[in-house]
């Protein structure tokens, strides 16, 4: 877990986000919330957001895996990392995207 | 005694899917309950997800009923190539919009939780494979898979429950494979969301030969057959041997075919086997099984039968140069195309194993011959009475097919040789015992017609020989000793030659003896004979002396009364009246 050094090298890369939801669900709605706080909050200019629906494209589940909804894909940097749920904890959220070692 | 039990099964309510497995549709009655899910579980290894596989590959081929397959375990590479090993083709059906597959991967390491969630994701994909070939069958295997890769138990179980509904409210009628638990049926406990039917696979090893088993634990609504069966995973798919439901109704024959020796077809009536009969050949090592199998094959070869050897012991090649070295040819009728040789290490598979290939192999050359050689050599697998009703099963279904069998059966030396490995003398119509005695320092071979149904049979003990003009059978000599065989055969014959021929000298010696008899008859009675001409011609002369005599008195007679002057007339007169009397008679 040497989230240190991984830190800085991440700090001049922009963040691909993939936000996968099923239409306007209450938990989808909630999900980008939380999303787009956190990211405005840890990576303020240097991350983007994709929202899919699988709704209307129901064929892009299988390449990003989606068994969840919602799932946040992390799809840059590598390696990618995958959040389910509204993403409500923003604490497992900045775990699971490597924003802060796990142990904190 | 109509089929009890398919019957039953038919009338019942439930509408049913076939699977299109062999046998397993026989067991459950028809197939799967149509636009329900059922469970098929047991434990790692036991053919869950090619049990599954093959339900959509038959669904697809044969029924024209499109299948998903969600797979929670194995790649799309993975699926295809282990498809490939029961001999589907998986991309040939997806390419034909009969199949299509989704792996879905599930990693624990990769995904973070946090809050609310659902599994819709699924649902989207699982509609999306559904919907694109317009499937009628679902496979989910292993959906258990979800548990390790997420933590939030209670949501998945309640994701799950609203899948099962999914899938029922669209009609589907879909498998859900899962492992088995410790007192589970399914590690997780599925068997609560959907119990309409259960199918448990078991594989257990046994004397280092693993067995396959089946089971319907539970099929509601539905009769079905509760045994455990035995099945197989071969190069054409699964296939389930119901080991019960005998129906003893196949049709008998009164044709006869030569065993392909004319001794032998003449100890069975004058005309040999009856077609589609059960002939069980048994004997010690060495007592010419295989010969008699051979010489039988090679008749019905040359009738033009096609002909399956199942070869246990020997290689084909050597079967047949064993054979050509007695002038049996199997050769010419393997290259012509008539005769297959399966030949195949017998402790490899289970018993059930060899024989759902047996009957794998005789659906597809389509013979009206079939010789097992030896069958002693398969592995007992489970119990005797298990063993015998496979057997059973085995001959029932040839015989269906109207095919001949003939087994062969070794039996050891210290043993009954009137008793068979697995019991099946009873299932055989024709039973030939081989046997070799020992004498006069040799070893000989006797053949003896045990039984053989529906016919006038020989009761005699034949000596059965082995020449390079193929197989004989010789009558043998009965004496005071019992049975001659051999060399004593051959010495007994020796010995009554020599009697005879002394008789026969004896009688030449009589007869003879007869005619010098005669001989000497006929000198002395030519002897006499001469003896009495001469005695005759003596005779003669003293008669005509005695005629010349008696004349000369009766001439000097009327001489004398001439001269007197005729004194006396009637005494001259007298012979003279006398011989004109008797003249005229």
């Amino acid at each position: 877990m040497n989230t240190g050094t991984k830190n800085t090298k991440k700090n001049d890369e922009v963040w691909t986000l993939r936000l996968y939801v099923a239409g306007q669900t209450p938990k989808s709605v909630a999900a980008f919330a939380n999303l787009k706080r956190i990211c405005e909050e840890f990576l303020a200019g240097k991350y983007r957001i994709e929202v899919i629906d699988l709704l209307k494209n129901p064929q892009l589940a299988k390449g990003d895996q989606i068994l969840a909804i919602p799932t946040l894909v992390r799809k840059l940097p590598e390696p990618v990392k995958k959040i389910i749920g509204d993403l409500s904890n923003t604490e497992k959220v900045l775990v699971g995207l490597d924003l802060r070692p796990a142990e904190a | 005694m109509t089929t009890a039990q398919g019957e039953v099964i038919h009338s019942l309510m439930i509408e049913k899917v076939p699977s299109g497995i062999k046998g397993l549709d026989e067991i459950m009655g028809g197939g799967l309950p149509k636009g329900r899910t059922a469970l098929v579980t047991g434990g790692p290894g036991t053919g869950k997800t090619m049990l599954a596989l093959e339900f959509l590959v038959r669904g697809a081929s044969e029924f024209g009923e499109p299948g998903v397959f969600i797979s929670f375990e194995e790649t799309e590479d993975e699926l295809i190539a282990n498809g490939a090993s029961l001999g589907f083709d998986l991309p040939g059906l997806r390419d034909r919009g009969l199949f299509t597959m989704d792996f879905v991967r599930v990693e624990r390491a990769e995904i973070e939780e946090t809050g609310e969630y659902d599994l819709e994701g699924l649902f989207i994909r699982l509609d999306y494979a559904v919907s694109s070939i317009g499937a009628k069958r679902v496979v989910l295997d292993t959906i258990e898979s979800l548990f390790s890769g997420m933590a939030n138990t209670s949501i998945l179980r309640g994701e799950l429950r609203r899948l099962f509904r999914w899938l029922e409210d669209r009609g589907l009628t879909a498998i859900v494979t899962g492992e088995r638990g410790n007192n589970t049926l399914m590690r997780e406990g599925l068997e609560e969301y959907v119990s309409d039917c259960v199918i448990f696979l078991d594989h257990r090893v046994n004397e280092q030969i693993s067995t396959r088993r089946l089971r319907v634990v539970k099929y509601r609504g539905s009769k079905h057959g509760t045994n455990e069966y035995p099945f197989l995973m071969s190069d054409q798919g699964f296939m389930v041997l119901p080991v019960t439901s005998v129906e003893l109704n196949y049709e008998a024959s009164t044709e006869r075919i030569s065993s392909g020796i004319p001794h032998l077809d003449q100890m069975l009536g004058e005309k040999g086997y009856y077609r589609r009969s059960f002939i069980l050949v048994t004997g010690t090592a060495g007592t010419g099984k295989t010969s008699l199998a051979s010489t039988f094959t090679e008749a019905a070869c040359r009738r033009g039968e096609r002909t399956v050897y199942f070869a246990f012991e020997e290689s084909p090649d050597q079967i047949m140069r064993n054979m050509a070295s007695i002038g049996v040819n199997l050769k010419l009728y393997r290259d012509a195309g008539l005769l297959l040789f399966s030949a195949e290490r017998p402790t490899f598979y289970g018993l059930e194993h060899h024989l759902l290939k047996m009957i794998n192999t005789v659906e597809a050359f389509n013979p009206s011959v079939v010789v097992v050689d030896p069958f002693s050599n398969l592995p007992e697998v489970g119990s005797p009475r298990e063993v015998r009703s496979m057997m059973q099963r085995l001959v029932d279904i040839f015989k269906k097919r109207g095919i001949t069998m003939l087994f062969t059966s070794l039996t050891t030396g210290g043993e009954n040789p009137e008793t068979t490995d697995v019991g099946i003398s009873s299932l055989s119509d024709t039973w030939i015992l081989l046997k070799s005695i020992e004498t006069g320092g040799e070893r000989n071979m006797a053949l003896y017609v045990l039984k053989s149904r529906g016919m006038e049979h020989s009761n005699q003990v034949r000596e059965f020989r082995i020449t390079d003009k193929g197989l004989d059978i010789f009558n043998v000599y009965v004496g005071p000793e019992g049975v001659l065989t051999g060399s004593a055969r051959i010495i007994q014959e020796a010995r009554e030659k020599e009697r005879e021929e002394a008789l026969r000298q004896e009688i030449s010696r009589l007869e003879k003896n007869l005619e010098e008899r005669r001989g000497i008859m006929e000198s002395r009675i030519g002897q006499i004979r001469s003896e009495f001409e001469y005695e005759k011609n003596e005779l003669a002369n003293r008669i005509d002396e005695k005629n010349i005599s008696l004349k000369s008195i009766a001439r000097m007679r009327k001489e004398m009364s001439e001269s007197r002057g005729g004194g006396s007339s009637g005494d001259g007169g007298r012979p003279k009246r006398q011989g004109r009397a008797k003249r005229p008679s």
